[in-house]
């Protein structure tokens, strides 16, 4: 039903017919669903990985720039990111803090600040509608019954002097205009579904008086009230204790199959996705470096950066291991370099990563990486 | 909560006494007579040294004195001035006019003080903002004697749109200009505070929640985000009454209010003490009710603020 023609999404752009941009999308609403309609499914890894198909993306994110007017200068936070999600398909999004992870979600969400934030191009497409594009109030009302997200840190991001209760009932009173009894029954069932003990009893409780867990908790059940298709939850676990992260992780992967959504999880921490994500993308100083399904990147990175990011997950068996596999800061993103933006820190950097910008290509099939030495480094 | 009002109620009885104590302890067992000056140039007649003297028990230790003061006082019996008028009534009349100058004064300096602060806070760094960054600094860099005679010469002598002065009719159209001069200052650090809270809390996680929810505009800065930036004006609010409940010698001489503070004012002056005595007395209760409400009133609006 939202079919595009011809390129698919996430390419690179220097892999893009610039012709056939303006044309996507125009026809949408007479067109017939594809008869082959491949859904992602992680186990069965359809022959054609999701973004080379054609159809069922919920959201499509082509070319997104975005900077930051700073006082220390133009800070290019994305530059050039490409994603596609589809129904029912969990997709994680990697980096270091300051890759650009918050940044792209907050831009998808439409809740970045500007000023200081600027988008100098892009386009953000939910089912074929350019959300960029689109009058802020109708975008306002896609957040929530439509795509939703959850913040990393429950305790600062609930607000503080309303009952937990109130700020999940507040979903259906603004968006389904339902009274006031109705939607704390609705607010209660969310709590019951999110595994809170004692919903009923709690429902008029403050954020503080609730633990960490349960806190993330309230805010998934917030998040997911409207049914929303698409969800993105900006390091969710990251605040919490490692018990309670695999039972956050758990609970998000279990209401994702409930409701069919498409889930975007942005994560630095390799470790949290293994068990939850169909696919990954890497991110590094704005730009995704790397993209494929969750098992290849397991079995063998293809981007330098990927490589270090996993060596860097910690194993109960090598305690006390540095954990900092990969050298070095993220680059100024007021000042980053020329040719790959990874250089000064890789190990396999020759002269040719310092003058030329390695585009995301292909290098395998369902198989993408951004480092002119990818085969190599597959091939090791 | 219950728990904590008896807490705090109890907790009052000391203060209330010790500073009682120490203010009647002040005015009657500081070298000198306590009657000098009260019979005009000339020493009073030994006549009514005697009779003073027992009437206020002079004579007693001062601890008897101050006890057998306060029996009075918990009786409602304040003593009566050197005029022989009752000090409790005249402590009516006084904080009558004070109660009404101090509620109007709160009235503006909330009402302007927030709607500035949170049209600056708004758009920081916009005309507003400047407008109101440079208006409050003006305004708090001005002592209030001088702000008071010059708005009650412009707005009271050459305009003429306000009386002059108040005196012992003091209406409400009287105490306009009074009230507007004597909330000024803090209607200034209002402004400001609620500036800095609205701008803060614009960029606060839950505000960026409240975005995500798809809420309107209206709702995020109406809702979400003032709340949060009213909770210390409010508390800010109820101390200054407190504050404006004692009177303000400075605006109360300006436009000749007969208020509390000019009342303790030319009582010191005269060396009256009973209605020193009475009047601080009164003074110091009010102060403390006034903090206990705003303590109280602090956890209703701030949940993680526990009164048990
Ligand atoms: N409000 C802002 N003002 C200026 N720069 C910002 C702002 N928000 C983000 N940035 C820039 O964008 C970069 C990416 O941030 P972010 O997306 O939060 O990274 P992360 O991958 O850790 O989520 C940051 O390093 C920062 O330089
Ligand atoms: S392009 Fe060069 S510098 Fe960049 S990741 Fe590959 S090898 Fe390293
Ligand atoms: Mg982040």
């Amino acid at each position: 039903m939202f079919g595009r023609d011809k390129h698919t999404a996430e390419q690179d752009d220097t892999h893009r017919d610039d012709t056939t941009r303006d044309t996507t999308g125009h026809d949408d609403a007479n067109r017939e669903e594809p008869a082959t309609v491949v859904k992602g499914d992680p186990i069965a890894k359809p022959d054609v990985p999701p973004w080379e198909r054609q159809g069922e993306q919920l959201l499509e994110v082509r070319d997104l720039f975005v900077e930051f007017h700073t006082s220390e200068g133009l800070a290019k936070a994305i530059n050039g990111v490409n994603l596609t999600l589809a129904e029912g398909e969990t997709l994680a999004i990697l980096g270091e803090s300051g890759s650009g992870k918050s940044v792209t979600a907050q831009a998808v969400m439409g809740i970045l600040d500007m000023p200081p934030a600027k988008i100098p191009s892009g386009e953000i497409f939910y089912r074929g509608k350019d959300l960029l594009t689109m009058p802020e109030d109708e975008r306002r009302k896609l957040r929530g019954p439509e795509i939703s997200m959850v913040f990393q840190d429950a305790l600062s991001s609930l607000n503080p002097v309303f009952p937990v209760g109130w700020q999940i009932a507040e979903m259906f009173r603004k968006h389904r205009d339902m009274n006031r009894s109705d939607s704390y029954d609705q607010a209660i069932r969310l709590m019951e579904r999110v595994n809170i003990p004692g919903a009923k009893e709690r429902v008029k409780a403050y954020p503080h008086q609730f633990s960490g867990g349960m806190r993330q908790r309230i805010m998934i059940a917030m998040a997911i009230a409207l049914d929303p298709k698409v969800l993105i939850a900006d390091e969710p676990t990251t605040a919490l204790d490692v018990t309670v992260q695999a039972q956050i992780m758990a609970l998000l992967k279990e209401l994702q199959e409930e409701h069919d959504m498409g889930l975007i999880l942005i994560t630095h921490d390799l470790g949290v996705v293994a068990d939850v994500a169909d696919r990954i993308s890497v991110m590094y100083a704005g730009r995704i470096v790397e993209r494929a399904y969750v098992d290849d990147i397991y079995a063998a990175p293809a981007h330098p950066y990927t490589k270090g990011l996993l060596e860097s997950i910690p194993r109960l068996d090598q305690k006390g291991q540095d954990l900092s596999a990969i050298g070095g800061l993220p680059p100024s993103l007021t000042r980053i370099p020329p040719g790959c933006a990874f250089n000064p820190r890789c190990v396999m950097a020759q002269d040719v990563c310092r003058e030329e910008s390695p585009p995301l290509r292909d290098i395998r099939p369902r198989r993408q990486s951004a480092c002119h030495f990818a085969e190599e480094l597959l091939d090791d | 909560m219950g728990k904590y009002i008896v807490r705090r109620l109890l907790q009052m009885i000391p203060v209330v006494l010790g500073s009682t104590f120490l203010i009647y302890a002040m005015v009657f067992a500081m070298p000198g007579d306590p009657t000098a000056g009260k019979c005009g140039e000339r020493a009073c007649p030994p006549a009514y040294v005697k009779e003073f003297r027992e009437k206020y028990n002079l004579d007693d230790p001062l601890p008897v004195q101050y006890g057998k003061y306060m029996g009075n006082v918990l009786q409602g019996d304040l003593g009566e001035n050197q005029y022989g008028i009752p000090v409790a009534e005249d402590l009516r009349d006084r904080f009558g006019v004070t109660g009404k100058l101090a509620s109007m004064a709160l009235v503006f300096q909330s009402v302007v003080g927030i709607l500035a602060g949170i049209l600056a806070g708004l758009r920081k760094g916009g005309f507003i903002d400047n407008l109101v960054i440079v208006s409050t600094l003006f305004v708090i860099s001005i002592p209030i004697f001088v702000s008071g005679f010059v708005l009650q010469y412009f707005f009271g002598l050459e305009l003429g749109w306000f009386p002059v002065l108040v005196g012992a009719d003091a209406t409400f159209y009287r105490l306009l200009l009074p009230a507007m001069v004597l909330g000024s200052l803090s209607l200034a650090y209002i402004a400001r505070l609620m500036r800095t809270n609205i701008a803060e809390n614009l960029g606060s996680d839950y505000v960026r929640t409240a975005k995500a929810k798809g809420l309107s505009n209206r709702r995020i800065i109406g809702i979400h985000t003032l709340r949060n930036s009213l909770i210390p004006v409010i508390t800010f609010l109820g101390y200054d009454f407190g504050a404006l409940l004692g009177g303000s010698i400075v605006t109360e001489g300006i436009f000749n209010i007969l208020g509390v503070g000019g009342y303790v004012f030319t009582s010191i002056g005269n060396r009256d003490g009973i209605a020193v005595v009475g009047a601080v007395t009164v003074l110091v209760l009010v102060y403390l009710i006034v903090n206990l409400i705003v303590d109280l009133l602090y956890g209703v609006l701030d949940p993680r603020i526990s009164h048990d």
